[in-house]
Formats: C-alpha cells, structure tokens, sequence
C-alpha cells in the first residue's frame, strides 16, 4: 500500500498501541520487541515502554529555564556608544527603538522570536507535563502542539545571534560601537534549557490513557 | 490494509511509532510515496530515489560552503570614512571578554561546530551505501548522534539572526555583503533540501537490511 491518503482511512477505529499489545517499540527507530526487552538491537538505544523518568526532566529544566529568562529581561542585552555616549538597551527596550526607527516587521521578528516564543513554550510544556501528572488522555490537537513547541523553540535564539553579529560589525572606534550585555548570556541559557525541556518529553505519554482504562 | 495488525505478523514485519507508540505493519511504499502513523502522522516510511547519494553530495557541497562562509568576509560596514570587515569568525568572539567567554563557545558550536560535525556525520554514514558497500564501523551509533546534533545545528537562525542586524544598523552606516554571506545562504537552502531527503525510520531499515549480522 502506498500514498499519502490512506493515512486518514482508520482514523475513526482505536489505535492499537505497542504496549497494549504486549510489546515495546524503540523511540528512536520504531523497531518493535517484547516487552522487558533491554536494549533495541537496531539501533541500541535502551528500550522503554514509556519514560516514566522524563516529566521529572522536562520540569526540572523547564524551571531553570523560566528562572534565568528573569535576568534575561531585566539587564541590558546591548550597550550602545554612538560619539561618546553610552546606552543600554533590553529586549523589549531593543523592540521600540525597532518601532521608533519604523522598522516595524523586524520589530515584530525580535518581539516574537525573544518574548512571544519563550513565554508561550513555558506555558505549553507546563500545560502538556500538567497533564500528563493528572493521567488525562491527550488527542491528536496536544500531540500537535508538542511539535510546535519543539520545532519553533531554537528560532528564539535569534536575539543572540543579532546581538553576535551587531557586536561583531559595529566597532568603528569613537563613532559607533556596540557590546554585549550580561542578558545574552542569561537568554541564551533559557533558550538552551527549554529545548532539553522540550527535547525530553516522551511524546508517547501525552496520548495515554490511565492504567486500567482501554487503549 | 497493509497497516492492520494480524496474530500471525512476526515483529520484524511490525513498526510502532516512536512518537504515539501506535503500532502498524510496516507498508511496502513506492519510491517518492511516503506513508504516515494513523494516530500522528508522524512520517514512518518514506524511500526517495537515490536519496543516500544525494544526501552524501548535499552533505559535501555543505561542507565546503561551511569553509567559505566562516573565513571569507562576511559583512562589511562603512561610515564617516571609516570601515570594518568582519567575517563569521568575529561574530564568535563577539562574546570572547571576560565572563561572556563561554558564550562565545556556544555561539561557535551551534553556528559552526555542530552543523560541521552533522555533515561529517551524514558523509561517514550515507558514503559507503551510496557506493553499494556495507555500512562503515559504527555507522549506527554515528547516526544516533547525527540526529542528536540536528535541533542543535542553527545555521539557518544564524542567517534569520543576520537578516534583523542588518536592518538594525542599515539607519546607522553602509553595509556590505561579502562573500562568505552568500556561502552562508547557500549552505542554509543546502541543510533544508537535504533533511528533505531524510526519513529517520527508513534509514534505521535500511542500515538494518545492509549490515551484515
């Protein structure tokens, strides 16, 4: 069988999953064994039905990153001296300078990509871990959104590369220069520990069903 | 349908999902047809003409580019008579004073470290298949960490990154575009094109039918 259409075709029936049916399928390249198997002989990642240590790591790394997107808001991320004038500027102060220049479209990338993205990737792996504590079942809508939230979460890194770049290209002496400030460091670090955050969500989880019910 | 689940299947003949662990007999799909999970639609099978040569050619032509673009100049700025070339290479040392220095590492890996890495990675694996040999030595474990690397390669944020400095300072002076900006893009569209010809599922099938056991 072959094509794209047929994916639809049994939508409507219950999915029989790996562990249902008494086996384990290998997270990494899909091979299936009986379940208690310790290691995939494919690929040799380590063979787990469901990584029950894996909520633990994504709050764990969630936090520290929430934590040090704190700093990262507060302190100058550049620090602009233009003939012998100094000033700093934050994240959301770099975003009206954009505006006050008309730039609104790159405003507009840097606001997304620096706070918009952040804020809500904390948001939704709070929500999906939250409901994988509380055994809620999830549909096709939360698996989705799992795969935004990794997928969009390195295109916040885009702040840091700017403020590299800037920092790279601007040093004309006593006309212009532009330094890094501390919050890149702090942002960077957020950026980073949300990705592990996301990256060590067990995608198989958010669909389960508590013990006892059906499948 | 060839993706019910009978009792008389063996495991081999099945593949569970690594994203929603539902399980489906693996599909035997025409070259350029792909088939997807029914529950996710995560993307299983998925075999493209020559896919491991055009991977090994895209992989290489990336490489070189990766030369190019970190040592060339990559923007230059002028104005009120003076000028200042900087190439990829000072946009790592941007952070290199004092406490930001680790920074400066971590801008390197992800710009260019890692996506060197992933290319020598694809190369070492893909090279030999394309040419009809058994995987290299290794070449399974190789893989895992090209795949492990892939959310960590940002060359195409970097470009995105470029785009928002550019307009930053275009009000403040003249600049330039050197060389290495454009290697810098090609590498980029090079990157996207090339995962396009990559189905993780199906190159574990295929490493698994050629190695020998």
């Amino acid at each position: 069988m072959s094509g794209n259409g047929m994916a639809n075709v049994e939508r409507a029936q219950p999915v029989l999953t790996a562990r249902a049916a008494g086996l384990v399928g290998c997270a990494e390249c899909g091979h299936v064994y009986p379940l208690g198997t310790e290691a995939c002989t494919v690929c040799g990642t380590r063979l787990v039905s469901r990584d029950m240590t894996s909520l633990q790591r994504v709050w764990a790394w969630l936090f520290a990153g929430m934590i040090v997107y704190i700093p990262a808001n507060v302190y100058p991320m550049l620090r602009t001296t233009t003939f012998g004038k100094t000033s700093e500027s934050t994240i959301v102060g770099g975003v009206f300078e954009l505006m006050e220049h008309g730039s609104y479209g790159i405003a507009f990338i840097v606001f997304f990509a620096s706070v918009v993205i952040p804020v809500s990737k904390f948001i939704a792996i709070a929500y999906l871990g939250w409901r994988v504590q509380r055994g809620k079942p999830g549909t096709t809508s939360h698996f989705h959104l799992y795969e935004i939230v990794e997928f969009i979460g390195r295109w916040s890194m885009i702040d840091v590369f700017v403020v590299a770049i800037l920092s790279a290209l601007v040093q004309l002496n006593f006309v212009a220069s532009i330094h890094p400030g501390i919050a890149a460091v702090s942002f960077a670090l957020s950026v980073a520990f949300t990705m592990i955050s996301a990256n060590s969500f067990d995608p198989r989880l958010i669909w389960d069903a508590p013990e006892g019910k059906p499948v | 349908m060839a993706y019910h689940i009978r009792m008389t299947d063996s495991l081999s003949e099945m593949i569970a999902c690594p994203k929603c662990d539902a399980l489906h007999r693996v599909p035997q799909v025409d070259i350029g047809a792909q088939a997807s999970c029914v529950r996710c639609g995560t993307v299983l099978v998925a075999p493209r003409e020559g896919a491991m040569t055009r991977i090994v050619m895209l992989s290489m032509t990336a490489l070189i580019l990766m030369v190019a673009a970190v040592f060339f100049p990559f923007l230059e700025l002028s104005t009120h008579g003076l000028g200042r070339k900087s190439s990829v290479f000072d946009a790592i040392l941007a952070f290199s004073d004092g406490l930001m220095l680790p920074l400066s590492f971590a801008v390197a890996a992800l710009i260019v470290v890692l996506p060197i890495t992933r290319f020598l990675a694809l190369i070492y694996v893909f090279a030999p298949m394309a040419l009809g040999w058994a995987p290299a030595r290794h070449a399974r474990s190789v893989f895992k960490l090209a795949e492990h690397i892939r959310p960590w390669a940002m060359a195409e944020v970097f470009i995105i990154g470029v785009a928002v400095a550019l307009v930053k300072v275009a009000g403040l002076a003249q600049v330039t575009l050197g060389p290495a900006f454009w290697a810098f893009v090609g590498l980029v569209i090079i990157t996207v094109l090339k995962d396009n010809f990559m189905c993780r599922v199906t190159v574990w099938q295929t490493l698994n039918a050629r190695s020998p056991s």
